[in-house]
């Protein structure tokens, strides 16, 4: 393209009748927008119309709503969704709770704190595989410092392996998605603090008001907005969290930590039970679109009542 | 003063600090003293927090015992910035369109976008998997850098919208009202003017795709050369022996070179989540 100097360009511009704006509008969003269908809204539809089929490596027949129906049956399929909601809400509460206390740490005003800000972000910015491994190591019966320090404590008599017992190894994953996830949580907090403005603080402290009234009336109403969209965006990673699972326990001890999400990856790639996986899938958009769905709806309640915007 | 802390909340202060950066901290600490244990120590009963013949042998071994342990660290972070580069090119005139510009079904587009933010790489994987076949393109980088691309659009949108509706709008008009084109407008008066913003969702996309390779890496890639450095690392688990301190210091050095950008990044980072996302 030939780079116009400003005044032909402004020239050139004038001249021109000017694109109608949807249309301009259009143009620049279709770029993304087709990439996305394709890459994403096709694999959907497909998803879709697999989990209507008996389908693995050999090909496909249709079933009509078979997988969905055997689903509806699992007693095991009931208590894998039961677990997903339970591993969403621990870990979403656990990460909105920290994410507070740190950013209100982070934010106090104490020498040091450019540096504490750097040493929360680590676990955010690299490969969530690579954390995992670390974490593996921890929960390491042998070698791992939990357990080593637990040994010459004398809180245990010998090597405790956390991932090998159904609910030492559903926390332990908990406690991995919560380290994965507070850091961007805090920091977003953190953010949403140094936004509120310090008249604010400033009235109420002239007022006698002390640091407790002040982060409960002040602070918490002021980044209210910032807390309820990531809540929203931590549940639904939360949901989807898949890698710390796989790395961890790959869904054992006999199942205690399989979510919806890594129960599709192993009935799909693990089994090749591409119509069984899919129509799995299916149901994890579903309901992650109602939950998201609810949720707003709840909020736009909250709004009406109290005419906060 | 209003910020006048006693000796005893600053006590409290920094106790709570501690604990709380150990949390954040200690898989960091305990895979630096793996990395440092000889191999026979690792089954030794009881447990030894501390022995004296720690070394940093593990380092100069790596290199050898898995030979592309450079081009896994590299092909790491070229992914991530290909992946990044992409969806900027995407996100950018995009993210304008939803700012500024009155356009039919805009409401219904960006629900369709956030939607996307719904999925993640797992649950479509199978699909995706012939989707990429499809076009040809399992076995190259490109099987990692579509589907992060396209899972990192609508986060990008979603931010730099925010951002770029903070820009005054009386700049463009002024320049509209000059006679310059749209296209023009937008290249010459708002990108220049969106510069830390833009700098603040790239750094966001990029942590995005540098963290979440792996499942991309395992399933639509099976050419060694090409492994990103989380599922490379995987190569210490041989079929004899899993050499361990290896491991963690290739896990440790591989992620050295991005630790040291986000160094330098980390106040544009923080500075800009309070501009993007916080006050709509």
């Amino acid at each position: 393209m030939i780079e116009l100097t400003n005044q032909q360009a402004l020239a050139e511009g004038a001249r021109r009748k000017t694109l109608p704006v949807g249309l301009f509008a259009w143009l620049l969003v279709a770029p993304a927008m087709i990439f996305i269908l394709v890459i994403v809204a096709w694999p959907l539809a497909e998803t879709i119309r697999l989990s209507f089929m008996e389908a693995d490596l050999g090909g496909e027949t249709y079933v009509g709503t078979q997988n969905y129906q055997d689903l509806l049956e699992s007693r095991k399929f009931h208590q894998t969704i039961t677990r997903t909601f339970y591993w969403m809400f621990i870990s979403v509460a656990l990460k909105l709770v920290l994410g507070l206390v740190g950013a209100t740490l982070l934010n106090a005003a104490v020498p040091g704190r450019g540096l504490f800000r750097v040493l929360v972000m680590p676990p955010w910015v690299i490969p969530i595989a690579i954390g995992c491994i670390g974490w593996l190591w921890l929960y390491n019966g042998y070698f791992g410092v939990l357990s080593g320090m637990a040994q010459r404590l004398g809180i245990t008599d010998g090597p405790f392996e956390f991932l090998a017992y159904k609910s030492s190894a559903f926390y332990s994953a908990v406690v991995t998605d919560v380290w994965v996830g507070v850091p961007m949580v805090t920091l977003f907090f953190l953010a949403a603090m140094q936004g509120v403005s310090r008249d604010l603080y400033e009235a109420a402290w002239v007022d006698g008001a002390g640091r407790w009234y002040r982060f409960r009336r002040i602070t918490i109403p002021q980044i209210m907005p910032v807390i309820i969209s990531m809540s929203l965006l931590s549940a639904i990673f939360t949901f989807n969290s898949f890698e710390i699972i796989w790395i961890l326990t790959e869904g054992g001890p006999r199942g205690a930590t399989t979510t919806l999400i890594v129960d599709t990856y192993k009935t799909a790639i693990g089994n090749y039970k591409f119509g069984e996986g899919s129509a799995r899938a299916v149901i994890i958009v579903v309901l992650l679109g109602a939950f998201s769905l609810a949720y707003l709806a709840f909020l736009n309640r909250i709004n009406r009542k109290f005419g906060t915007k | 003063m209003m910020d006048k802390y006693t000796k005893w909340q600053i006590a409290g202060i920094y106790a709570c600090l501690a604990v709380f950066l150990t949390f954040i901290l200690l898989p960091f600490f305990e895979m630096f003293m793996a990395s440092l244990r000889p191999l026979e120590h690792l089954f030794r009963s009881p447990y030894q927090f501390w022995s004296d013949d720690f070394s940093f042998q593990a380092y100069s071994d790596m290199w050898v015992t898995v030979p592309l342990l450079g081009r896994y660290i590299f092909n790491s972070i070229f992914i991530a910035f290909s992946v990044t580069f992409l969806t900027m090119i995407f996100v950018v005139p995009a993210a304008y369109a939803f700012a500024r510009l009155k356009f039919p079904f805009k409401n219904a587009t960006l629900g369709v976008f956030l939607g996307v933010n719904m999925f993640t790489g797992a649950v479509l994987l199978i699909p995706l998997y012939r989707v990429l076949r499809t076009l040809g393109l399992l076995n190259t980088y490109w099987a990692m850098i579509v589907p992060g691309v396209a899972f990192l659009i609508p986060t990008g949108i979603w931010l730099l919208r925010s951002y770029l509706e903070k820009i005054p709008v009386e700049l463009e008009e002024a320049a509209f009202v000059d006679g310059a084109s749209r296209m023009y407008t937008l290249r010459r008066v708002v990108l220049p003017l969106a510069v830390p913003g833009l700098i603040v969702v790239g750094v966001a996309v990029f942590i995005g795709a540098y963290a979440q390779q792996f499942l991309f890496a395992i399933t639509f890639n099976q050419t060694r050369e090409l492994q990103p450095l989380p599922a490379g690392l995987y190569e210490f688990i041989g079929y004899q022996s899993v050499t361990w301190n290896e491991m963690m210091a290739a896990a440790l050095v591989g992620v050295l070179p991005v630790m040291v950008i986000f160094l330098f990044l980390q106040k544009y980072l923080v500075a800009g989540l309070t501009a993007g996302a916080v006050k709509e």
